[in-house]
């Protein structure tokens, strides 16, 4: 493999606390090296910074409800397919891009790994089929398990062991990666049509409550030690006064501690927190419940979040809050698709336009800015968009502008037609910090890699880490003249490297890579209760046989990274 | 000895089935038994085994004859067909794997072909609909574990699906429906009375062509407003009673099919069946499926989808994709002469085609892929046999409600044959050189 | 305002896509320039000039630029696409999307004109003295947004999914349409003054729609609302008024109830 050395750039790296200064950056054999021999190829980064690539923590880019979006929405590719281009295949959609365009535009921005946000276990196949067609990104894919008909059995009777067996045979047959929870018990609840609004809301028939689901989730996840901790979108999403929702499923995380040698230490991610941070009681009197959310995260250094920040585009939501979707058709009457998944899940979908002219929007978009201004620290506070829900993620480098530039975010304010709403029912307005380079590739870097267990791996430029390199057409000596010159620089990157292979040149892309599918291998004591259940459950309920569910072989997981964790001496 | 392959999955039906047990022969080349299979899957799997099975390809010669040619020419002929059409169209897709449909994508790219799948002359229309009103859905469990009110509009199971009632819909004892079909209540809306009707609580025998009439009816009733007396021959009175039966259920689906996606009135017949289905769900719980003909016509929309963004009828002629059904679908396309080169592969447009299409198809340079002696193959200048996918070879497939399952390899295919995804690997390596990709 | 004329010396094996036959591609360029203008034949890519003779240049903005169609430009589509000001005369009978995402201009078309005809159009005029096709006035497929604006009139009949998702502008239809009439429509106003077919305001929200000639069946879905006397185009005439789509969700202004309205003329005895 290459020598590659990224000269006198400035470097900022969380992990080894390097802040701007100029440094080499040598790499060798896919890897960070302290050196390389005189023959490697150097790359010229002077006046240039340069991060570890960046981890996406939370998007929604491969798996059926994500295609469903894209079969849905011929219009949300109108005019906007892109030629095949080089080493590039053909690509299209706005906020819900072909598995390629997927790819190359993550790469092109300096992002070098990914994970699915919720993946259904039955679907699990169908989501590899797209990671597999997702060029240059490592991915992971969480299963969703927060209605899953195992997990509120079991945690009924607060059944933790047989709970964690469970989840170790699902991670293993889904090729899965973490714990993902969505509105834990009202997805269940929605295959009635009805739902769970708070943590105390008992799921119908199931006799259990969402606050016993997250509990028990948490305790499970800590019992295996597995390298992310319980990732979870709760109960009430979107609604005003929601934020109390988000407070109370928060206090659940209270008193457990982080289990596991991956050196993460939350035991619970709080994911696309602005739109859990929503006060008053209607549409009318909405406003900004950012203060009170991350003023409790603040605190409780258990917990990480990401942001979920409004990008002001038209889009399309998706999530498996099913009632959320059907609530959301209501209030703007565009096409709903919804997916009941058999035993596990469900998904809903709906386009949206964030439009700058509705206050509701413009004061979602100041809330999932204040989110990460108010955040003390943001190695547990990343940047999403909850891809495409909030914005598409091509518009991370729009965001981080605004994060980086109060003259950016006032020119945005004094856009709105609704200017004086926003300011009242927020207070972006009073918020005059700006978050450095460093503070973002926290954000964007060594931060989301932490909470996903995956230090050893990537998120920071340490030798013997993953040589994933982005270099940004940005000099941060020089004072910033238009903060559109922000956008535009993380937009495409001068170079990316991925696994030490050069994917990115001058923003183009120059190879497809060695992508890779990440997911997370765990041993457990044999449990032949939990083998007994599961085959009961297929040959009674399921519609197809067990020995069909697995996600095999080559044509699903082609190139396999597992993170190996072993439960059995529990 | 023999031996018994147990979660086998049928390639035959939108069902997919995948609880199947074929016996076969100790050395694996002779498949004898197929169990639990419906007698169209049965055949399906016994076809393999056919005597006069095409094992070679064929060119089509000016006489009429046929020639043997190898598969070697055969990639010749193809690749250099579509390397020289201005707009070649790959039809098909829907009984081959997602691997396969994978690869020719890889072609239509490379040579800037329209590419199509069987929805053109099934459920493409419902594609349109469920583009324009949505789609409220579920997985065929649900419907096992949870439907008490089950409607087949247009459509006949009985026939069509023959193990659909039985796994997923009217039969099985689910978690919440522990008496079968005792706790179900089955509605059919169709113009005759089909074996499935004979089956139904309540059948609407509707006159044909007002479906969207009738479904807009149900949509008043459920309001509670005015209505005409009669609507598509339906009293208004039955009509309003229907719509009780509907909310009063705990959950319900409607399954529709081919007698309300290709009748007048089209996509919007199943718009309007959506726009029903989401209104029920102020009352109650309800979703409603296609019932997707071919194995993996479902997957090939899939496919299409996460890799050029549509699901069907898709114009790369320009060097990027562009979806419009009534320019770019496959009919339109040859009804009105707009292709130059047709490519056929997992589907038999001969025989389902207006005349006008198929002499089409018969007039351009052509190829058909297909294990099968067919109308497609009859007409088409080379015929490529290749080794039956899901008997032959595995493959991953989707079914109706979108699940993917793998099909699984049961039996060699005879010696030498090449599989779906094998010959297109030839055509498109043989493209690339001749088109200069690298 | 200057007049390009192209006339079509060399008729395609295929069909041809010239989304560059437009007012604002012209605009500021010499005849010469304007044969240099790609066209697209399937997969291959060539010049306007291959197919067409070009004379007269074009005025400095589309808005100056008057472009008049020659010859048989049956299998020609995408005359008009995207044009936002300036005059489009086509002398015969065009394919496809001819002013499909049109926002201003005129075109007039003397033959028929195929499908998607003003798709999604937001301004100007569309004058089509022949037959139109299919989806004229519509949206692009999966979009909620029809024709918004501008003017449409058909002297001949008009095909079926005439104004789906219109929500605003006017259309006039001299002769009949076939079914799928302002399916979805949310606004606008289409007279039709020969007859309909069936499935005329189906899941309509709002909008209008007046037939002078019959309606094969009617959707259940609109019901009487009693009689009016309208004047159109100076004609006084008593109709009578439906509402509806009553099946369908209803907005509400200002507290009151929006129905889509649908006046059939009342036959004389």
């Amino acid at each position: 493999m290459s020598e590659y050395i990224i000269k006198n750039g400035h470097v900022f790296d969380p992990v080894q606390g390097i802040k701007g200064d100029k440094k080499d950056i040598a790499i060798k054999d896919g890897k960070i090296v302290d050196k390389v021999g005189s023959g490697a190829k150097v790359i010229d980064a002077k006046d240039k910074t340069v991060m570890a690539g960046a981890v996406e923590i939370h998007a929604h880019i491969a798996g059926p409800k994500v295609n469903l979006g894209r079969i849905y929405r011929p219009e949300d590719k109108l005019f906007s397919c892109t030629a095949t281009h080089g080493m590039e295949r053909m690509g299209s959609g706005a906020s819900i891009p072909t598995t390629f365009k997927t790819g190359y535009e993550y790469a092109k921005m300096g992002y070098t790994t990914a994970m699915e946000a919720a993946m259904p276990p039955l679907f699990s196949r169908h989501t590899h089929e797209e990671i597999r067609d997702t060029p240059i990104i490592d991915e992971g894919a969480f299963p969703v398990f927060g209605n899953n008909w195992f997990v509120l059995e079991y945690l009924k009777n607060h059944e933790i062991e047989n709970a964690a067996a469970y989840i170790a045979w699902l991670l293993r047959v889904t090729k899965g990666y973490a714990i993902k929870v969505v509105n834990p018990g009202g997805t269940e609840a929605w295959a009635w049509g009805l739902n769970c609004l708070s943590v105390n809301d008992p799921v119908p028939y199931f006799d259990i409550t969402p606050a016993e689901i997250v509990r028990g989730l948490i305790e499970a996840n800590e019992y295996l030690g597995l390298p992310h901790s319980m990732h979870i979108h709760p109960n009430n999403l979107g609604n005003p006064g929601c934020y109390e929702t988000t407070l109370d499923t928060m206090k659940l995380a209270e008193g457990f501690k982080a289990k596991n040698k991956f050196g993460r230490e939350q035991v619970l991610h709080l994911t696309h927190t602005q739109f859990h941070s929503y006060k008053g009681t209607n549409w009318g009197d909405f406003e900004s419940g950012a203060k009170e959310v991350t003023d409790y995260v603040n605190k409780a250094k258990n917990i990480t979040i990401d942001t979920g920040n409004v990008t002001l585009d038209e889009t399309t939501t998706m999530t498996a809050d099913g009632p959320f979707e059907h609530h959301l058709t209501g209030l703007n009457h565009l096409k709903w698709a919804n997916v009941d998944v058999e035993l596990e899940t469900a998904a809903g979908v709906v386009p949206y336009i964030y439009s700058p002219n509705i206050s509701v929007c413009a004061i979602q978009w100041a809330i999932g800015l204040e989110i990460p201004l108010m955040m003390k620290d943001p190695m547990r506070c990343f940047i999403t968009t909850d891809h495409p829900n909030a914005g598409p993620f091509t518009r991370y480098p729009r965001v981080f502008k605004w994060l980086m530039s109060e003259k950016a975010r006032e020119t945005q304010i004094n856009a709105f037609k609704h200017k004086d709403k926003v300011l009242s029912q927020t207070s972006i307005g009073s918020l005059d910090r700006e978050i450095s380079l460093y503070e973002l590739a926290q954000m964007t870097r060594a931060g989301p890699a932490k909470s996903l267990g995956l230090t050893a791996l990537c998120g920071g430029l340490k030798p013997g880490m993953e040589a994933d390199v982005a270099v940004y057409n940005f000099n941060p000596d020089k004072p910033v003249a238009n903060p559109d010159d922000i956008e535009k620089a993380f937009s495409r990157c001068a170079a990316v490297f991925k696994s030490g292979v050069q994917v990115v040149s001058n923003g183009e892309i120059v190879s497809n890579g060695n992508k890779r599918t990440l997911w997370v291998d765990v041993k457990v004591k044999e449990n032949a209760q939990v083998a007994r259940d599961i085959s009961e459950k297929f040959v009674k309920y399921y519609s197809m046989t067990q020995n069909n569910y697995e996600a095999l072989g080559h044509n699903f997981v082609p190139n396999p990274y597992a993170l190996e964790v072993d439960a059995t001496q529990v | 000895m023999t031996k018994t392959i147990t979660d086998v999955i049928c390639p035959f039906c939108g069902t997919l089935c995948d609880d199947l047990e074929v016996v076969v022969s100790d050395d694996g080349k002779k498949l004898l038994e197929v169990y639990n299979s419906c007698v169209i899957g049965t055949e399906k799997f016994l076809h393999s085994q056919s005597p006069d099975r095409v094992t070679l390809p064929r060119m089509h010669q000016e006489d009429g004859s046929w020639k043997e040619i190898s598969y070697d020419e055969a990639v010749e002929y193809s690749a250099q067909m579509l390397a020289k059409a201005k707009k070649p169209l790959m039809f098909g897709w829907s009984s081959t794997n997602c691997e396969a449909q994978s690869v020719g994508n890889e072609i239509a790219e490379i040579s800037r072909s329209c590419c199509d799948n069987t929805a053109a002359t099934c459920h493409g229309t419902s594609l349109i609909a469920i583009q324009d009103a949505g789609l409220p859905s579920c997985t065929l469990g649900e419907i096992k574990n949870r439907a008490d009110r089950v409607i087949f509009w247009g459509c006949n199971p009985a026939h069509a699906h023959p193990r659909h009632m039985s796994r997923y819909s009217i039969f099985p004892r689910g978690f919440f429906t522990g008496k079968g079909q005792m706790s179900r209540k089955l509605l059919v809306v169709d113009p005759r009375i089909t074996d499935t009707a004979r089956m139904a609580d309540v059948h609407l025998q509707i006159e044909q062509g007002k479906d969207y009439e009738l479904l807009n009816a149900l949509r008043v009733a459920l309001k509670g407003e005015w209505l005409p007396d009669v609507v598509a021959g339906i009293p208004s009175e039955k009509i309003r009673e229907t719509a009780d039966i509907l909310k009063s259920g705990r959950f319900g689906i409607i399954f529709f099919g081919m007698g309300v996606t290709q009748s007048l009135g089209k996509n919007h017949n199943i718009d309007e069946a959506i726009a029903l289905t989401k209104d029920l769900n102020e009352h109650t719980k309800f979703s409603i499926m296609p019932m997707r003909g071919h194995y993996n016509v479902t997957g090939s929309g899939e496919v299409f989808a996460w890799q050029f963004g549509f699901p069907y009828a898709v114009d790369l002629t320009r060097g990027f994709a562009r979806y419009n059904p009534g320019d770019t679908s496959t009919i339109d396309l040859l009804t009105r002469g707009e292709i130059d080169a047709m490519f056929t592969i997992g589907s038999d447009p001969g025989a389902h085609f207006p005349i006008s299409a198929v002499q089409h198809i018969a007039a351009v340079p052509s190829v058909c892929v297909d294990p099968h002696l067919t109308p497609t193959s009859g007409v088409s200048k080379l015929h490529v046999p290749v080794a039956f996918n899901g008997v032959e070879c595995g493959g991953n497939c989707y079914r109706m409600d979108n699940v993917p399952i793998d099909c699984r390899k049961v039996v060699e295919s005879p010696e030498g044959m090449l599989t779906d995804e094998e010959f297109l690997i030839k055509v498109r390596d043989r493209l690339k050189q001749l088109k200069g990709v690298a | 305002m200057e007049t390009v004329t192209i006339t079509v010396k060399n008729a395609p094996a295929l069909y041809l896509e010239a989304d560059n036959i437009s007012p604002d591609a012209f605009a500021g360029k010499t005849a010469a320039q304007i044969a240099e203008l790609s066209v697209h034949e399937g997969n291959t890519t060539s010049t306007l000039g291959k197919y067409f003779d070009v004379s007269g240049n074009a005025g400095a903005t589309a808005a100056d630029t008057k472009i008049v169609v020659r010859g048989d430009v049956k299998k020609v589509k995408y005359l008009g696409f995207k044009m936002s000001a300036g005059e489009l005369v086509i002398e015969g009978s065009a394919d496809l999307y001819v002013g499909a995402w049109m926002t201003g201009g005129k075109i007039l078309a003397k033959g028929d004109v195929a499908a998607f005809a003003a798709t999604a159009m937001k301004g100007g005029e569309l004058i089509i003295e022949g037959n139109a096709g299919n989806y004229l006035g519509a949206a692009y497929r999966g979009d909620w947004r029809g024709m918004s604006g501008g003017k449409i009139l058909v002297k001949g009949n008009a095909g079926s999914d005439v104004g789906m998702f219109m929500t605003g502008g006017e259309m006039v239809i001299n002769g009949n349409v076939d079914v799928h009439l302002c399916t979805h429509a949310e606004g606008g106003k289409v007279t039709v003054k020969g007859n309909a077919t069936s499935k005329v305001g189906g899941q309509m929200v709002d909008g209008q729609i007046i037939i002078f000639g019959s309606i094969d069946t009617m959707m259940p879905g609109f019901k009487p609302a009693g009689e009016v006397e309208l004047e159109i185009d100076g004609i006084k005439a008593t109709f009578s008024h439906f509402i509806g789509d009553m099946g369908e969700r209803h907005k509400k202004k200002k507290g009151v109830v929006i129905y889509a309205n649908l006046y059939k003329k009342i036959s004389s005895p």
